[in-house]
């Protein structure tokens, strides 16, 4: 069974007070996530993960499409009982501790009373706060409220869980603790959703990446997949202290450093550059193939000259 | 039901430990206080001046309480994202609205509560003992939570579709008119054609307020009937339950952006 389906999932918003014109904030999304698959929803501010994942969590209501979680229309009551939400920047009710944020949530979720007060033990073990569950929540450093809504996502052991930027204002250890966190859950079995502009976060989590720009789906799929997918790359080597016109009309990336110097071309320009090397009576050292990365899949899928030519 | 519980005792807890409520009770308790001075210096009339300041304070800082913390109940929670973190679990909207409304109506109540004991102590204290009419205080002091209790369902009302700000506005203006109900629907009787519809439609749709006033003939130890407990106690009920209603029925279709 699929952990999440999303329909042609629409959301158009109204903008403007006197003349109000329509804003297209998510483009028709038809997505599939497997259960057991850490999903890396990608895109930067402003692309519609967070109104992605508003949608799936009933907090707005879309302009065209549906979705289903685990078979169920989002709409209907069962769903919210398997899944967990952390929010982007959480804020949670400042006078309350720890432990009791935590059991009123679990209260909520309709965990069994005589579980409540272990499973939140055990929670709050888990994200390490065990420590300070007796100090409300207003003495909380960011970091440590991240700890909180990761704590209360999972509290209810949902079968989903959703995380919308969860290594956000974290530092690098606690951006470690929740990539460990988020291992554990898929080792666990749970299906984890999450939306990030980290890439090298997602790279190294996700079974699965989506790329999403301007409201619009750029890409789906296994990483290793998509970075093939990008045209290749060349860095050309050679030795003649020199940078011959032949290979700067090629509008690759150069660099000379002494008496070497080397350029990374696309690789259907390699015959050119090695022609131009030739020419001008260098020696050639070496070609190599540059690994894509992540990272230039994501940015070839958001250029402006990509998306002009879409 | 149980989530609509666990709600409600939050806003409770949420009320109780805020400090500004704290001030309020202080600051009532002190009006109290007052009151008991100005009985003091008016001879004769020290009891019916108790149970004016008396009442008045409690209707009035009641007032307040119910409507800024009434105007936050739904807004505070949406600009502080906290409501996402409760709608992402088994709990439809509607409870959270009912549940807000029964937390902040149980905190009314408490407060009254706290407030009646200042004022029964006073008369106490004026008296050394109490005397039958003291029971009529109960009825105006129960015709005042039902006041609490329709204007904290206007306040949530307002809060599921307005800025906390204009939510306010909306708030004490609709419980002004509401004061002037009587006259209000005095003046509809007089008018007749477009306008005269106008005004028994604002007459039915504001809160009448002044039905539910019985603070004079309670210092002047006037009995209430029976029949005007019984009619107010539908009224306010009827009148609470279709405003909540509306409440629901907005936020049930309101994007949380």
């Amino acid at each position: 069974m699929l952990a999440i389906e999303t329909f042609g999932l629409e959301k158009t918003y109204t903008v403007g007070f006197w003349r109000k014109r329509p804003r297209c904030a998510l483009r028709p999304l038809n997505l599939a996530v497997e259960e057991g698959e850490v999903f890396g929803y990608l895109g930067p501010n402003g692309a519609g993960k967070t109104t992605t994942l508003k949608l799936l969590m009933g907090l707005m209501f879309p302009t065209a499409g549906s979705a289903k979680i685990l078979g169920l229309e989002i709409s209907n009551p069962r769903v919210k009982a398997q899944i967990g939400f952390l929010p982007e920047q959480p804020y949670f009710y400042d006078y309350l501790t720890a432990r009791e944020l935590l059991e009123y949530y679990a209260q909520l979720s309709g965990v069994e009373a005589r579980a409540r007060s272990s499973r939140v033990a055990a929670v709050l073990e888990r994200v390490g706060l065990a420590d300070v569950s007796g100090v409300q929540l207003r003495k909380f450093s960011k970091g440590m409220l991240q700890r909180v809504g990761i704590a209360q996502a999972i509290l209810h052991d949902p079968k989903v869980v959703f995380l919308d930027e969860p290594m956000s204002g974290l530092d690098p250890i606690g951006r470690r603790e929740v990539r460990d966190l988020i291992e554990s859950l898929k080792q666990e079995g749970k299906t984890v959703f999450f939306s990030t502009h980290i890439l090298s976060d997602a790279e190294a989590l996700c079974d699965r990446v989506a790329i999403l720009h301007k409201g619009e789906l750029r890409g789906i799929g296994v990483i290793a997949d998509l970075t093939s997918s990008v045209r290749g790359k060349v860095e050309v080597m050679w030795q003649g202290g020199s940078i011959p016109p032949g290979i700067r009309s090629l509008g690759g990336e150069c660099h000379l450093t002494g008496e070497m110097a080397r350029c990374i071309i696309a690789e259907e320009q390699l015959d050119s550059a090695i022609d131009a090397v030739r020419r001008a009576s260098l020696k050639l050292v070496s070609v190599t193939p540059v690994r894509a990365t992540l990272e230039d899949y994501f940015v070839e899928k958001l250029s402006p000259a990509e998306a002009i030519a879409k | 039901m149980t989530r609509v519980t666990s709600i409600a005792s939050n806003t409770f807890r949420e009320a109780v430990r805020d400090r500004v409520l704290y001030n309020l009770i202080g600051f009532a308790l002190l009006m109290m206080a007052a009151s008991l001075l100005v009985g003091q210096i008016s001879l004769g009339v020290e009891r019916n001046v108790v149970i004016n300041l008396g009442l008045t304070a409690v209707s009035l800082f009641g007032l307040v309480i119910a409507i800024f913390i009434g105007i936050g109940l739904v807004s505070k929670e949406i600009e502080k994202k906290t409501l996402y973190t409760i709608l992402s679990r088994p709990v439809r909207r509607w409870e959270f609205i009912l549940g807000k409304f029964g937390g902040l109506v149980a905190t009314l109540v408490v407060n009254t509560f706290f407030m009646a004991i200042g004022i029964f102590a006073a008369l106490f204290y004026l008296a050394h003992h109490f005397q039958k009419a003291d029971a009529y205080l109960l009825v105006a002091l129960y015709f005042v939570i039902l006041q609490f209790v329709m204007i904290t369902a206007l306040a949530l009302l307002f809060s599921s579709f307005s800025s906390p700000l204009l939510s306010a506005v909306f708030a004490f203006a609709v419980f002004i008119i509401g004061t002037f109900a009587q006259d209000l629907r005095g003046f509809a009787a007089m008018t007749h054609g477009a306008v005269g519809w106008l005004a028994v439609a604002a007459a039915y749709i504001v809160p009448n307020f002044a039905a539910l006033n019985v603070i004079a003939s309670v210092a002047h130890d006037q009995p209430v009937a029976g029949s005007l407990i019984f009619y107010n106690s539908l009224y306010a009920l009827l009148y609470s339950a279709a405003v909540v209603a509306g409440a629901m029925l907005i936020f049930e279709h309101r994007n949380l952006k």
